[in-house]
């Protein structure tokens, strides 16, 4: 073996150098091709992520104060701290209702625009569109809704005789949550109906046939043939949810600011707060990174699940 | 007789979400034609008459600029998203390196990972660059936060375009910045589409980094504008809405030209393996 390997050396240098000089070319091409994508991801992603986790070990007030090293302090006043529990609180139950309302109703929209119904494609068209507003339009527009005096909501209520039950909706404790997480499932219900509708168009047709020839009914065959069938899309569409309430805060902000009285708080609203209105930077990052670490485990063991559960051969 | 039923059930229950879904928007076009005195004496009534004054305020110069600015920035990081995305992807579906695989993860945990975390250190590190409050400086993390999807997607199709075509264009003698630009861009168009939809849209709606990048009026973005409109004209609830409808404008009308496109550009971030 030995042998082989000195004799091939010994046999062509020159053919080696030219070999060698080619394969720096290579990696000098493969660099140049790969700069602008690691340049700007290093930059603020990477980089970034790693800031994160150095900041908040400091006690800081913000750009231009001097800044102090204070170990992991800051963790452990995170980890007495109430109003972080409470947010973390709020963003499982955000993922709750994400995974057990969004994903079913997007289901039946799916299964809506898959139907023999006529005009099909106007109703997917009107389905999809809150999709296409800024989250922070939709945050004013069923800010709007919601509004006291001048909203749809309570107007609805009048109309149908049931004005007592006329609210301040977001300025509630009791109702700004639930007003919330109504305006959440408006939004991204559209989006897991494509998700899941593409599921849907590769369940194969010929299983229905066999089916209804079998005497099933139709309600029958979709627990037996469609929902099974899926389950690997609804999968992605768990993660995604999951993932997505984890650092949800553009809306919250908006319509809330995380009131009234934090009932609405969320991690990243928190995180805002304490590093761009109280400029406490250092314990903002250390939200932050708590943010990061939970998210990560969260997927992770979500993940893990799933492989271990799956029998499809796709996931 | 059964099947009737069951086809009445489906029509209602579709009628309802067509409501729930598309009712807001009618509202809201309804709405933008009426005056403040009269949205408030009968909030469902229509318009009684033309009314354009919520239009000429909202399309005021002001308005206008927050247009240009969220244009100026989109386009710009959209086309680097483009050339970064596909240049790292040619690499990592076509060519190979010893670190190949653990980079390509490394930009894919991107999609994993909430972006919110980095916002400390992304708002010092612009500061330090001194980019705090240009337009520029939303443009870096706008890059680097569409980079791993843009990049998954891409590596995706690349990977499908058969080894033949590059062998038969390496014989040839072309070089491969040439097999990149010559042929895979050009065969990659689709793929290219769906991550410039994706992040447009994307990029067209961000706020929160805007929200903490940028202070003064002039350099607003739409979203950020939106919300400053909705915070001088509190009570013009017409006013507002017609805001809201203005800004979201562009974007539903390339919806309406080319609806799969788009619905296929939101959605692809999910398509992962």
């Amino acid at each position: 073996m030995e042998d082989m390997a000195v004799q091939k050396q010994n046999k062509n240098p020159e053919r080696r150098k030219v070999r060698k000089r080619v394969n720096y070319s290579y990696y000098l091409m493969i660099a140049l091709f790969l700069l602008p994508a690691l340049l700007f991801y290093g930059t603020f992603n990477v980089y970034g992520t790693v800031m994160t986790f150095y900041y908040s070990m400091l006690k800081w007030t913000g750009i231009g104060a001097s800044a102090r090293f204070v170990g992991l302090s800051n963790f452990q006043a995170l980890l007495r701290d109430t109003i972080l529990w409470h947010s973390l609180k709020n963003n499982l139950i955000l993922v709750v209702v994400s995974i057990a309302i969004q994903l079913p109703f997007g289901l039946i929209l799916a299964l809506i625009i898959n139907s023999k119904i006529k005009a099909s494609k106007f109703f997917r068209t009107v389905y999809f569109m809150p999709m296409l507003l800024s989250t922070v339009a939709i945050g004013i527009l069923w800010s709007l809704i919601y509004d006291p005096n001048f909203g749809i909501m309570n107007s609805i209520l009048d109309v149908v005789g049931l004005g007592k039950y006329k609210s301040g909706w977001l300025g509630n404790e009791k109702t700004a949550m639930a007003a919330v997480l109504i305006t959440i499932c408006w939004q991204f219900i559209p989006f897991y109906m494509i998700l899941l509708r593409a599921g849907l168009t590769n369940v194969p047709a010929e299983l229905y046939e066999a089916a209804y020839i079998d005497g099933s009914t139709s309600w029958k065959a979709f627990w037996t043939i469609t929902l099974p069938l899926m389950s690997n899309t609804i999968k992605t569409a768990s993660v995604m949810s999951l993932v997505g309430s984890l650092k949800y805060f553009d809306l919250i902000y908006i319509m809330t600011g995380g009131g009234p009285n934090r009932a609405t708080e969320l991690m990243a609203t928190y995180m805002y707060k304490k590093g761009f209105v109280e400029f406490d930077m250092g314990y903002g990052s250390s939200i932050a990174a708590f943010m990061f670490i939970t998210a990560l485990t969260i997927t992770a063991i979500v993940q893990n699940i799933q492989k271990r559960s799956k029998y499809g051969k796709e996931a | 007789m059964k099947k009737v039923l069951g086809n009445i059930g489906l029509y209602f229950v579709a009628v309802i979400f067509l409501i729930i879904n598309g009712y807001p928007f009618v509202f809201t076009i309804l709405t933008s034609f009426k005056s403040q005195m009269e949205y408030m004496m009968s909030i469902w009534s229509l318009p009684g008459k033309l009314f354009l004054e919520n239009y000429e305020k909202v399309l005021a110069p002001s308005f206008l600029r927050y247009f240009a600015n969220s244009l100026f920035v989109t386009l710009i990081a959209v086309t680097i998203i483009v050339l970064a995305a596909s240049m790292a992807s040619y690499v990592f579906a076509k060519l190979e390196f010893k670190f190949s695989n653990v980079l390509f993860m490394l930009f894919v945990a991107g999609m994993m990972i909430p972006i919110h975390t980095t916002l400390i250190p992304v708002y010092v590190l612009v500061n330090k660059l001194g980019l705090y409050n240009s337009l520029s400086g939303l443009i870096g993390p706008y890059v680097s936060f569409g980079l791993p999807i843009a990049i998954f997607i891409m590596t995706g199709f690349f990977k499908d375009v058969p080894k033949d075509v590059i062998e038969a264009a390496k014989i040839d003698g072309c070089s491969h910045f040439v097999i990149y630009s010559r042929i895979m861009f050009p065969l990659s168009v689709p793929a290219i589409a769906t991550v410039a939809i994706y992040n447009f849209l994307a990029i067209w709606n961000e706020f929160i980094y805007a929200l903490v990048l940028i202070n003064s009026a002039e350099k607003k973005t739409l979203p950020l504008g939106i919300r400053e409109f909705y915070g001088l004209e509190t009570v013009n609830i017409p006013g507002i809405l017609t805001a809201i409808l203005v800004g979201a404008l562009p974007v539903m009308i390339f919806y309406f030209v080319a609806q799969e496109k788009v619905i296929n550009g939101l959605v692809s971030g999910a398509v992962k393996g």
